[in-house]
């Protein structure tokens, strides 16, 4: 009895030890690319042209204030010394001092992320729940006028300004028809009513189970979801059908159908199946494109998340909040990429 | 008529007396096929007037682009002599877009240049050369794709300055990385394929074999992503344009117009909607363009 | 009566050039018997089997005066009744098990479904029959093999795994297309070896499909010889090297024989009257 556990624990182990040995590399390689990330941020913030000492000591300080606060910030110290300062307070969460409002950058990030992911997750949520089966039917019904409104959808989307449309999206539905808030996340009478928990306010309305503000919060957020959905929809119903053609031309198919499958049960059962770890990837990535996405529709809808925290910060010329910012996104963008690389790893028979 | 007879068939022969002959001929026959696709050569259509348009724009543009006339400003769609209205310092809004395709084209021409021609020397160096070479250029290029392509643009331009060069070089940086794994992809192929084992028996230098020998299969792919990838050049570049990030006013970029207009978007419309309606047209042309390129030149992946 | 009965049969394709004709009017007859069907590639022969369970998919035409299944014309049926046709009373094995096989399902699963389809019983009762299924095509393990996963499995099991599947339901009329084609020499004989003996035990009818002669005169009653979509020989297994058509010649003439040496290989002049000449009827 001992002897027979004692195999099988040897026997699992055995088969878990190359799992683990690939999540090990990829986890390794993941933080080669977050240190070049950071190394990049770095960069770009000593070749910037603003003088980050005159920002914080004014014009018109002294030469001993000035020599005083170049030390402080570890200007004097070779590059490399500086890169590892600025590594270590990365990795602390400490991305130093907005020069704008003198706050901690890391805490103006942790207030306006909520607003992108709230309005990202929902964009990707109706770009997924679209997008899916508008790609199936179009691989399956191949060349049928579904497929061509599916390439049309697909191809306006590629094609066009974001900015553009939802300005065009606020001018019809906000201006002319008033079917939707306008912009912002909620109108000025329903604002600090519920408290701030997950700072998304959709979730935080429903918690507090005051509907009012639920209703407005989406009446708002609708709109620049959609439009960010669009955007997802397009990219993913596209590789939704390119997946499904390649597997509805798989000569498993073939076997599918000769067992007597139904066409139902052929792409379903079979063709959709072997699609949605590629499916889970393609949805992971496009989520990280909305987070990107959003800076431009946030600025539009003035919705104060993290692409407009960015905008802002860029435009008033304060360093530490823009590469904060970068920093936390292209963070983000990592870990969506690892998180789709393990799942192939895990859910993908033929990769262990 | 004879004469374009034999051109033609010449053109279409099955046995090519010369290198450049098979050339031209397979140039031909590729373009025949584009020409049965309708959408593409729409595409096209479009492209070449755009091209025509920048060339002359100061015959096309019924006024100056820059003057202002402030007595004028904000006259809507179909108002004599503004057939696109004017916008808020009474600026012709038709001829500011005439003269604003030229800063399309100039952003579009420049990165189309530069990231493909990085990304491909970047990926057949890497392919080729191999080693801890492949593993150094390819994971530098893993970081750039690991980066949200708009922030980073945007944090260059925020450490280089706004302008029209300085977001061309931003896109360019954001624009390469899957050029490069493009390259790299098929130079391993090809590498690996017999003839260029005997052209490396023949003795030719390394640098001869990935300029003349691998260079030129890999174009083919890469004009197809260009062109597929100019629609985006087009939406970025407009997109840093439109944060005030790009080409700075009072230049006739399409993006900033968009800027400009947005101000007055629930009175004037117009002014906003005529350089996002030209800036879609624009990459639509191209996305149409490049998916029938996609069928001529990568038959495997087009018509799927 | 025969089993499987079929008039006139042709497949085409409409392409850019114009109609692309695949199988060209070919009428042939399966009773319980094994027959192949030899041809080089492009000469229709699996076309034919894909035809006959109605595999074709548009923009493919199907034309037939029949194809009948003991006296039922399978094109009258209705894509409906026609999936109760398609495994359960036709059933076929392709080429490769790599790519027949569903990559991402375990073995166990795609054999149960197989069977559940024509089969209103338990998952007990379908686990315990594809067990059964797996030991007939002699597979040892079959406890292990049910929860593997195909791409674990070599070529010859992969194949004998389809036999499994195939079979499961209990068809009268089994196509094999090239069944042994991807395999090693090694085990071809082995997993024909194992399809012949359950053809035979089960009484069904074979259609193999093959551009292997000597495979198919060893492993076959009947012998058809397609050549650009049209029968052009028939003759009986044993007699082959009797036949008289001057293609099966070539193609005879083009096999190294042990009990004739020769120091020269014929190599296989084609003539264009061959594919003008009506197809030969191919009915026992």
């Amino acid at each position: 009895m001992a002897l027979s556990e004692n195999t099988r624990e040897r026997r699992v182990r055995a088969s878990l030890a190359p799992w683990l040995k690939g999540v090990l590399v990829a986890l390794g390689s993941v933080s080669i690319t977050m240190l070049g990330l950071l190394l990049i941020t770095f960069i770009i913030g000593r070749v910037m042209p603003i003088d980050p000492v005159l920002a914080i000591v004014g014009e018109r300080a002294s030469q001993t204030t000035y020599d005083a606060v170049y030390e402080q910030l570890g200007l004097d110290k070779p590059l490399l010394v500086q890169f590892l300062y600025y590594l270590w307070d990365v990795l602390h969460g400490d991305f130093g001092m907005s020069l704008l409002n003198a706050r901690p950058v890391s805490e103006d990030i942790k207030r306006v992320f909520p607003a992108t992911l709230e309005l990202a997750t929902l964009g990707t949520l109706i770009g997924v729940l679209l997008g899916v089966p508008l790609g199936v039917i179009a691989a399956v019904r191949r060349g049928s006028w579904i497929d061509q409104i599916a390439r049309v959808v697909a191809l306006v989307g590629y094609s066009m300004p974001i900015f553009w449309l939802g300005l065009m999206g606020l001018l019809i539905f906000y201006g002319v028809l008033g079917w939707v808030g306008g912009p912002g996340r909620l109108d000025i009478f329903y604002q600090d009513i519920v408290p701030t928990r997950t700072g998304m306010i959709l979730i935080d309305s429903a918690i507090a189970g005051e509907w009012g503000v639920f209703r407005n919060a989406f009446s708002h957020i609708i709109l620049p979801a959609t439009l960010l959905g669009y955007y997802s929809l397009a990219y993913i119903s596209r590789m939704t059908r390119s997946f499904m053609l390649e597997q509805m031309s798989a000569e498993y198919i073939t076997t599918a159908r000769v067992k007597g499958m139904s066409e139902r049960q052929v792409i379903w059962g079979h063709a959709f199946r072997n699609i949605r770890v590629q499916l889970i990837t393609v949805i992971a990535l496009s989520y990280a494109n909305l987070l990107e996405g959003s800076v431009l529709t946030e600025i539009i809808f003035s919705w104060p998340g993290i692409g407009s925290y960015i905008t802002t910060a860029l435009l008033s010329a304060d360093m530490n909040a823009v590469l904060g910012g970068t920093v936390v996104v292209g963070l983000i963008f990592i870990c969506l990429n690892l998180f789709s690389d393990l799942l192939y790893r895990v859910f993908d028979p033929r990769s262990k | 008529m004879s004469e374009t007879l034999t051109l033609r068939q010449w053109l279409l022969t099955d046995e090519p007396t010369s290198r450049r002959h098979a050339r031209l001929a397979s140039l031909y026959k590729g373009w025949l096929t584009l020409r049965g696709n309708t959408m593409a050569m729409f595409g096209l259509g479009i492209l070449v007037a755009l091209v025509l348009m920048a060339l002359f724009a100061p015959f096309l543009a019924p006024h100056d682009p820059y003057v202002q006339n402030l007595g004028n400003r904000l006259q809507p769609l179909g108002s004599p002599g503004h057939p696109f209205g004017t916008d808020s310092l009474g600026r012709d809004i038709l001829s500011r877009l005439i003269y604003g395709s030229r800063i399309t084209l100039y952003i579009v021409t420049l990165v189309a240049l530069i990231a493909p021609l990085a990304g491909l020397l970047v990926g057949t160096v890497a392919g080729y050369v191999g080693g801890w070479v492949d593993v150094v250029l390819m994971r530098i290029t893993d970081i750039f794709l690991a980066f949200p392509r708009l922030v980073l643009a945007l944090a260059f331009v925020a450490a280089l300055g706004a302008g029209i060069e300085n977001a061309v070089l931003a896109i360019s940086l954001t624009a390469w990385p899957p050029y490069a794994r493009m390259a790299r992809a098929e130079t391993l192929t090809i590498r690996a394929s017999d003839y260029i084992s005997a052209v490396r028996l023949q003795g030719a230098s390394p640098v001869r074999i990935i300029t003349r020998h691998i260079w030129p299969l890999c174009i083919s792919s890469l004009i197809v992503r260009v062109t597929l990838d100019m629609a985006g050049i087009i939406l970025a570049a407009a997109g840093l344009g439109f944060l005030g990030l790009g080409a700075q006013p009072p230049s006739p970029e399409w993006g900033a117009m968009i800027s400009e207009g947005r101000r007055f978007i629930l009175d004037y419309w117009w002014v906003a909607t005529m350089p996002g309606l030209a800036i879609f047209t624009v990459s639509l042309a191209f996305n149409l363009l490049g998916d029938g390129l996609r069928d001529v030149l990568d038959p495997k992946e087009g018509s799927q | 009566m025969s089993l499987l009965d079929v008039e006139n049969l042709w497949v085409k394709f409409p392409t850019r050039q114009g109609v692309v004709e695949a199988v060209r009017g070919i009428s042939f007859s399966l009773g319980r018997e094994r027959l192949g069907i030899v041809g080089e590639s492009g000469s229709g022969k699996s076309m034919t089997g894909r035809a006959i369970l109605r595999l074709i998919r548009p923009p493919g035409i199907v034309e037939a005066d029949q194809i009948a299944l003991e006296g039922q014309n399978l094109l009258d049926l209705t894509e409906k009744d026609m999936r109760a046709v398609r495994g359960e009373r036709i059933s076929m094995v392709m080429q490769d098990p790599k790519f027949s096989l569903n990559p991402v399902m375990r073995v166990g699963d795609q054999i149960m479904e197989a069977y559940l389809l024509h089969n209103k019983v338990g998952k007990v009762e379908a686990r315990k029959r594809s067990l059964e299924m797996l030991q007939a095509v002699s597979i040892r393990d079959p406890e292990r093999v049910m929860r593997a996963y195909p791409h674990e499995m070599s070529g010859g099991m992969g194949q004998r795994i389809m036999i499994a599947m195939m079979l499961i339901p209990n068809p009268q009329i089994l196509i094999a297309d090239e069944p042994t084609s991807a395999l090693d020499v090694s085990v071809q004989r082995q997993v024909l070896n194992i399809m012949d003996d359950l053809v035979k035990q089960r009484g069904m009818g074979l259609i193999f499909i093959s551009h292997d002669l000597n495979l198919v005169s060893e492993f076959c009653d009947r012998v058809l010889i397609m050549y650009a979509g049209r029968i052009v020989e028939v003759c009986d297994a044993d007699k082959l090297h009797q036949a008289t058509h001057p293609y099966t010649r070539g193609l005879l003439n083009s096999l190294p024989r042990l009990d004739q040496p020769r120091a020269k290989l014929e190599v296989l002049s084609r003539d264009p009257t061959w594919s003008e000449a009506p197809s030969v009827g191919g009915r026992a």
